[in-house]
């Protein structure tokens, strides 16, 4: 499947003006919507008639509510025209309280369909094994990365990982703890590679990194990684590069979560000095970098800002949710004809610590 | 020209980080330099191969390793050498006027504190055989030989000396000078505004003849500094009470803390007081009261009121002068916020009953000063009634020190830990309960200054004891 991408910023705004008007019409129609969009609507306003495109929707629109993800049943989100149809309940965050959920049926498969082409054959060899040593359970990542593989013709093999337990001993300062349990999930990741012909691997910077001191990966027949989570400054980046992969493998950043699907990154220039820039999978998903005090005004390029996500298809839509997660504003580069986000990390860490666990 | 950056030193090789934090002048924030910080993912990879860093230094002796810190005492105090990789060089006057604006010390303190880290390496022949009492150094080399009649074999105990190091004191790099000559490579962190003198040292040693992989420099996060504490075999750590409170039951981690230093007088001296106070001012306030050794309290079988008024009379006056006055005694404070909380602390403590400060009618102003955009705490004697009292036994970054009466008798259990003590006495049967005192780590019995170091005689731990291990040993 060859991705179409727009030739330019103004093809790809009108298509996401379009898309926006297919979406509106989609989950506030009776015929196709959900009962909490339905709902919203009587009591707010019909965006059918006022939102015409991706500015109106940003203008007219609230800030999308997690505790909506939290307090509600999962019944209230599924569209109309998926009633009847069996669902996925997919978490994130959770690690105190309740999590928040979002149920899907096909999305996840339609993100990781179109990332699939983003890789290399020379580093995600086709018709080969790939491992995940990553957040499973109840995270839609689990059944993407498989459906990742499957689509290039792998098999991935898969160990279980609690993030939230992590994170918990973690803010308990129980190091050792955390330790031991990072070791139980590495000594799983090697086992398998000492046993099995595996040639990429999908895991999160720290995990690797811990991997990387306990084996040669290069030699252990990994030739790609993809790598998921927070926070990776340049230098950690440059670090995971010449360092943990020491040049040989080939490195695919992406930031993602249940709730978006999966941005890709651009690959690095030596210009970009080992700064990741993620691009959302627009039009279904849109990622802004706002001022945080003044959420409703884009941050100049280059600057750092808060992330806030729109979410734009039939299965889900999630208009201006705000990240915990602050970015660098980058314009277009080829072939995504949008803004990114560079450097992402957690929202706020400059001035506090957040506590990341695994990630 | 541009700012000097100082780079990652990593066991031979020079690295500029993405990562840098910029060090400021403390008194009119001008930046001073640029260095490069790194993760504790790059010191795990690096510590993996510190094996041939000490392989490096391995193929010299232990004498020709004296010879080159001998050589590099000389070029630290003396020479020009490189500041950092961007063609950026710093002469003894640079290397004063530099530290002196990152960590408040005035020019004259840092100079006394290069002449005292010369001094160390200088001597470093005769600390090693006080360290190894009178040890045939060429056993080192050989790892065996025979010692008064008796075969010794000593093996090394470590690849690698970690430290994590404070930004208070220069000197206080002097306790691991000794590791080169024991042919122990160094993996240090520097203090957040003191990279100055390990990396002057580290290249010092370099221009001398020492090979560079015995030298690494990580500037570092927490988890950094926390995995050189874990990793390297053996480690040193300078930190506050709860920082080194973790590390107190790890014999692999020599813990440096508060000094709590003291000056006690015992009943048989202590009509002669007024002879003493010069003594005792000098150990509270000299080096700007920032080091261990600084004495923290003084207590006395009686005249406290009298003893604290005197020694408030000596330093209370004392205010802050330009940095490059030759009789400068103040320090500045190069984090502001460390010199509001000291100031807010003793404030509030003296709101305890039981206290006095006895520096208050003789400084005429307020503790916290400003100077030309330094900020300086002047010093305080405070008189407790009792060890009770919060005040009594605290330690702050400045010249401080309490009063406290205390019959002598109840002295040693009283006093706690003590990194020096001295003991103004002639009475025999006090002295041998001060030799048995567990909890003096050095002691002075007589009018001697808390500052007075030997080289020959271990300080906070005996280095050679803490790199090398005896064995039993054979050879057919």
């Amino acid at each position: 499947m060859a991705i179409k991408y727009p030739p330019n910023p103004q093809v790809a705004q009108t298509e996401l003006d379009a898309h926006v008007r297919e979406i509106i019409q989609w989950h506030f129609s009776p015929e196709t919507g959900s009962p909490f969009w339905l709902d919203w609507a009587k009591k707010n306003f019909d965006p059918r008639a006022e939102v015409k495109c991706f500015a109106d929707l940003m203008q007219k629109f609230p800030h999308f509510q997690d505790e909506w993800l939290r307090d509600l049943q999962p019944e209230v989100w599924v569209p109309a025209a998926f009633k009847g149809q069996p669902f996925n309940i997919f978490e994130t965050g959770g690690t105190t309280g309740m999590p928040k959920q979002r149920i899907g049926w096909n999305d996840y498969k339609v993100d990781y369909s179109e990332f699939a082409e983003k890789i290399s054959d020379e580093h995600f060899p086709r018709n080969h094994y790939w491992l995940m040593m990553g957040p499973t359970g109840p995270r839609r990542l689990r059944l993407a990365i498989e459906h990742l593989a499957n689509v290039r013709g792998c098999a991935c093999y898969f160990l279980d990982l609690d993030p939230r337990f992590v994170k918990k001993v973690i803010s308990n300062k129980q190091y050792d703890v955390a330790r031991a349990y990072m070791d139980h999930v590495v000594d799983q990741a090697i086992m398998l590679l000492k046993h099995r012909k595996i040639s990429a691997l999908f895991t999160t910077p720290k995990l690797l990194e811990a991997l990387a001191e306990k084996v040669n990966i290069f030699e252990a027949g990994i030739r790609g990684v993809f790598c998921g989570g927070t926070t990776m400054t340049p230098q950690y980046v440059r670090f995971i590069v010449e360092e943990v992969l020491e040049g040989k493998i080939g490195f695919y950043p992406t930031y993602g979560n249940t709730l978006m699907g999966l941005a890709a990154s651009v690959p690095i220039k030596p210009e970009d000095n080992f700064s990741v820039t993620y691009y959302s999978p627009q039009p279904r998903a849109v990622l802004r970098v706002v001022k945080p005090n003044q959420t409703d005004t884009l941050v100049s390029y280059d600057e750092f800002g808060r992330v806030e996500l729109t979410t734009l298809t039939k299965e889900f839509f999630m208009p201006r949710f705000l990240e915990r997660d602050e970015a660098i504003r980058r314009s277009a580069r080829a072939p995504y004809q949008w803004d990114g986000v560079g450097d992402v990390r957690p929202f706020g860490a400059m001035e506090k610590n957040i506590v990341e666990g695994v990630y | 020209m541009s700012l000097p950056h100082i780079p990652v030193l990593r066991l031979g090789r020079s690295y500029e980080s993405l990562d840098k934090v910029t060090i400021a002048n403390c008194r009119n924030g001008e930046a001073v330099a640029q260095v490069s910080t790194v993760n504790a993912g790059i010191l795990r990879k690096d510590l993996q191969k510190v094996g041939a860093a000490r392989t490096a230094l391995k193929k010299f002796t232990v004498a020709q390793l004296l010879e080159i810190t001998s050589k590099a005492a000389d070029l630290f105090l003396t020479a020009t050498l490189p500041l950092g990789d961007k063609g950026h060089t710093q002469s003894p006057d640079d290397f004063v006027k530099t530290l002196s604006s990152t960590s408040g010390l005035p020019h004259v303190m840092v100079r006394r504190n290069m002449t005292r880290v010369h001094a160390a390496m200088s001597n470093m022949k005769t600390m090693l055989n006080g360290l190894t009492r009178g040890l045939d150094l060429t056993i080192l080399d050989r790892g065996f030989g025979e010692q008064s009649g008796t075969k010794v074999s000593f093996y090394s105990t470590t690849q690698a000396l970690g430290l994590v190091m404070p930004s208070n004191s220069p000197a206080v790099n002097s306790l691991w000078l000794p590791s080169i000559a024991l042919k122990t490579p160094v993996i240090l962190k520097p203090g957040r505004e003191e990279p100055w003198t390990p990396y002057r040292l580290m290249q010092a040693f370099i221009a001398a003849g020492c090979p560079a992989e015995a030298f690494g420099f990580y500037p570092t996060d927490h988890e950094g500094a926390g995995e050189i504490l874990r990793t390297c075999g053996r480690a040193l750590i300078f930190g506050d009470k709860a920082t080194t409170a973790q590390y107190a039951n790890n014999p692999a981690i020599n813990v440096h803390g508060p000094g709590y230093s003291k000056v006690l007088i015992g009943e048989d001296e202590i009509e002669r007081w007024p002879e003493f106070i010069d003594l005792i001012a000098e150990s509270i306030s000299a080096n700007g009261g920032r080091s261990c050794l600084c004495a923290s309290a003084v207590v006395v079988p009686k005249y406290a009121a009298e003893i604290a008024d005197a020694l408030a009379k000596k330093i209370g006056p004392y205010t802050p002068t330009a940095p490059d006055d030759e009789k400068a005694v103040l320090s500045g404070f190069a984090n502001a916020k460390m010199a509001d909380y000291i100031d807010g602390a003793i404030d509030a403590d003296l709101k305890t009953p039981g206290a006095t400060e006895a520096t208050a009618k003789y400084r005429n102003g307020p503790r916290k000063v400003v100077l030309d955009g330094g900020i300086y705490l002047r010093p305080t004697i405070v008189q407790c009634e009792s060890f009770a009292h919060p005040l009594a036994n605290r330690e702050f970054l400045f010249p401080y020190a309490s009063v406290v009466q205390c019959p002598q008798a109840e002295m040693l259990d009283k006093i706690g830990y003590s990194l020096v003590t001295t003991a103004i006495t002639k009475d025999e049967a006090w002295i041998a309960q001060l030799l048995e005192c567990r909890h003096i780590d050095r002691l002075n019995v007589g009018p001697i200054s808390t500052m007075k170091i030997s080289w020959d005689q271990p300080h906070e731990g005996n280095m050679f004891e803490f790199l090398y291990k005896r064995r039993s040993f054979e050879r057919a």
